[in-house]
């Protein structure tokens, strides 16, 4: 069992939480991942690690799905039955110096450890960040700490710019110049990132979520095609290439249990 | 005098099959043990014994059931094959034990797998262990995966008085034997008994552990203290069509589909909530065993028509004959000689499945007749498709670990059970690639004697 050391409402949708994993902490790199299953006979889900110190290890889930909902009933003190990892390959951190995040909603959480690498090694770090609206913009705080620069976009217009990240990225490129960028979040905002960053010739790199069971390249499930070819999110990724992502095929993957999911969330109410 | 015909094991009625996931065999009595057992010669020169990959006495357990010495029977296997119970009901018994036993030469052979199963679950029944005294040695070691290779290494190293630690990257302990092998052949409840009494032994077991990941094998032995280390990670990363379409929703690999149902319990959706869909018409594509579980999983979970693609014909099939015999008795249908080509969707959801029809030339290397296009097509209206054609060795340990040689279908290589890592062994499916439990089982067994041997040169 692993037990919840600090939980942090982070919004109605989001929570924060600190698990006591030690075996995931030790080799655990920006861009590795976690599965863990809430009980006995919970799901396996898959989080990005957002932070690690010493034995504690951050995740930042949104409460959508039967499982994320189910971990957000648990409270300090709690413990959740298995905690995996660290899964994935680390992040590929380029040798470039203008650096953009563009984090969508609950991507923020998995963007943070990549931004903070590139800046302890002395890049020059831009967020563009969006969300619904402002109580739904996540570690906007933990992101001021150290980013350069800071741009927000609302759907609603509740805190900086009214529209999608795209928008604001849109008006930033009228001016300014980037070497690389990474872009997190839902998959259609990541494929319209992507697209935009390749007409100003900018290379994205995406993290992506499908479904998985295992993590560990054995049941395929999670499978991507990247440039033509096949790759397991779970081993190969989770980030890769936005511009080789076939995002189409990722998008219908992602629904296939749509109905099961709306199936399982009635038991909750 | 032989008795020409075997005692047929009682199975589950095939009507009531469809609707859940009972163990369809239903094993022998006492009585028809016995009237089983009296069926083996004895022979003086036993070929059974030969041809089983752990050489397990069989004349002996056979000679003891006659005798109502069913303790003993179970002590007997026990010395050379710890699961018993396991091997009874997954063995491809006809391609060793009993394809080679004398009788079969003129009729059935002796049902050593139905005795054997017997024997191990009247020790499970009794809760029989066996009293063994382990002297300490006070000498750690490490077995990284839980399945029939790990297991089998595992209880030979602690015999030898090692303090064994068995990782497992999974949540639940077993292996194959947990995600892959269903119910309906392998209820879980006699792998969990089992683990349960190497556990009483003393050896010890860590959950969510990946190894090359949340501890690599370099931590293992330089912070660890592990003095030798035995790999049987098993063959989990499955092999591919390669054609067109393969990546639409619906289209499963075996694993996936398998690993949802037997590890996830999806089958008990939503009470465990991991789904899993198949629609009304499923295509399996394979021939061996895992292709079996799947088609009769499909069934059970409310398909009409479940196919099985097989680009062979049905003397090739590489399944153990008992389970084609189920399939059939449960309605699957066998499309032979068809080669899936292209898998056909509609908005990234699989529709129909192209298949080539083939037919028999000449045989291969394998000495099966080699299958050849005929330039003839078929097309199949398929809800799902579940590929099931083989697996290889997961890639994260050997990317995870730089000095690690694996040849290049990633299986690792090597000599007399040590791999190009000092201390560092090998075994099972992750060395032989995708093979059987008892093959897994042997080549733990005889690691554990190749690591004690490397252990105790060490100390000199």
């Amino acid at each position: 069992m692993y037990e919840i050391i600090s939980k942090k409402v982070l919004n109605k949708d989001v929570d924060l939480m600190q698990i006591k994993a030690p075996l995931v902490a030790k080799n655990a790199k920006p861009g590795h991942f976690i599965i863990l299953r809430v009980d006995e006979n919970g799901e396996r889900i898959p989080l990005t690690i957002t932070e690690v110190s010493d034995d504690l290890v951050t995740i930042i889930y949104q409460k959508l799905g039967f499982s994320t909902r189910l971990l957000g009933k648990l409270q300090v003190g709690d413990s959740i039955s298995d905690f995996v990892g660290p899964l994935g390959k680390a992040s590929h951190i380029v040798n470039e110096h203008k650096i953009i995040g563009v984090a969508g909603g609950v991507g923020a959480a998995p963007l943070f450890p990549q931004l903070k690498e590139y800046k302890r090694l002395g890049k020059h770090v831009t967020l563009v960040i969006g969300a619904r609206s402002k109580e739904h913009i996540i570690l906007l705080d933990d992101y001021k700490e150290f980013c350069d620069e800071i741009y927000i976009a609302t759907d609603n217009g509740s805190l900086g710019q009214k529209g999608f990240v795209t928008d604001v990225l849109q008006t930033l490129y009228q001016t300014h110049t980037y070497d690389h960028a990474i872009a997190i979040g839902p998959l259609v905002m990541m494929k319209s990132t992507v697209e935009l960053n390749k007409k100003h010739g900018i290379k994205t790199d995406v993290s992506l979520n499908p479904i998985m069971i295992d993590g560990t390249g054995m049941c395929g499930n999670c499978r991507v095609s990247i440039g033509g070819k096949t790759f397991f999110a779970c081993v190969d990724g989770p980030d890769f290439p936005g511009e080789e992502v076939d995002f189409d095929e990722l998008i219908a993957r992602q629904s296939y249990y749509k109905d099961e999911e709306h199936i399982c969330n009635l038991g909750l109410e | 005098m032989i008795i020409k015909d075997k005692v047929k094991m009682p199975v589950l009625n095939k009507k009531i099959r469809q609707t859940n996931f009972e163990e369809v065999a239903c094993g022998y009595d006492i009585e028809l043990a016995k009237l089983e057992a009296k069926r083996c010669l004895d022979c003086k020169n036993p070929k059974c014994i030969a041809a089983c990959p752990v050489q397990v006495p069989i004349p002996e357990f056979i000679k003891l059931i006659l005798e109502d010495k069913l303790d003993e029977a179970y002590y007997k296997i026990y010395e050379d094959n710890i699961l018993p119970a396991i091997c009874g009901r997954v063995c491809p018994q006809e391609k060793q034990c009993e394809g080679a036993c004398i009788v079969g030469i003129k009729g059935d052979s002796v049902s050593i797998g139905a005795l054997e199963r017997f024997i191990g679950d009247y020790a499970l029944d009794n809760d029989l262990s066996k009293n063994e005294t382990i002297i300490e040695k006070n000498i750690k070691v490490a077995v990284i995966g839980s399945g029939p290779a790990g297991l089998s290494a595992s209880a030979s190293l602690r015999r030898l008085g090692y303090d064994v630690t068995v990782y497992e990257a999974l949540h639940d302990f077993g292996g194959v034997l947990k995600y892959g092998i269903p119910d309906f052949r392998l209820p879980k409840n006699i792998v969990t008994t089992e683990i349960n009494k190497l556990r009483t032994m003393g050896v010890k077991f860590e959950k969510n552990v990946i190894i090359g990941k949340s501890i690599t094998i370099d931590q293992l032995l330089n912070e660890y203290n592990y003095q030798s280390i035995f790999l049987g990670t098993g063959a989990g990363l499955p092999s591919s069509l390669k054609i067109k379409g393969e990546n639409f929703s619906g289209v499963y690999y075996a694993n996936e589909f398998l690993t949802r149902v037997n590890l996830m319990k999806s089958h008990t959706f939503p009470k465990n909530p991991t789904p899993v869909k198949v629609g009304d018409n499923v295509a399996v594509v394979g021939g061996g065993n895992v292709a079996m579980d799947a088609a009769r999983t499909a069934k059970r979970l409310g398909a009409k028509n479940v196919f099985i693609l097989y680009r062979r014909d049905m003397d090739a099939l590489p399944a153990r004959l008992e389970e084609i015999h189920h399939a059939i008795e449960e309605g699957i249908d066998f499309r032979l000689l068809k080669n899936p080509v292209e898998l056909i969707g509609d908005k990234y959801i699989v529709k129909q499945v192209k298949c080539e029809i083939m037919e028999l030339g000449e045989p291969d290397k394998s000495g099966r007749r080699r299958p050849i296009g005929t330039n003839k097509y078929e097309i199949i209206d398929i809800d799902s498709c579940i590929i099931s054609i083989g697996q290889l060795p997961n890639p994260i340990l050997r990317e995870s670990t730089d000095k690690l040689d694996v040849d290049d279908w990633g299986r690792i290589k090597t000599n007399v059970h040590m791999t190009s890592i000092d201390g560092v062994f090998a075994g099972g499916d992750v060395v032989s690639g995708a093979a059987t439990v008892i093959l897994a089982m042997g080549a733990g067994k005889e690691a554990a004697v190749e690591m004690d041997k490397y252990i105790q040169s060490k100390k000199q």
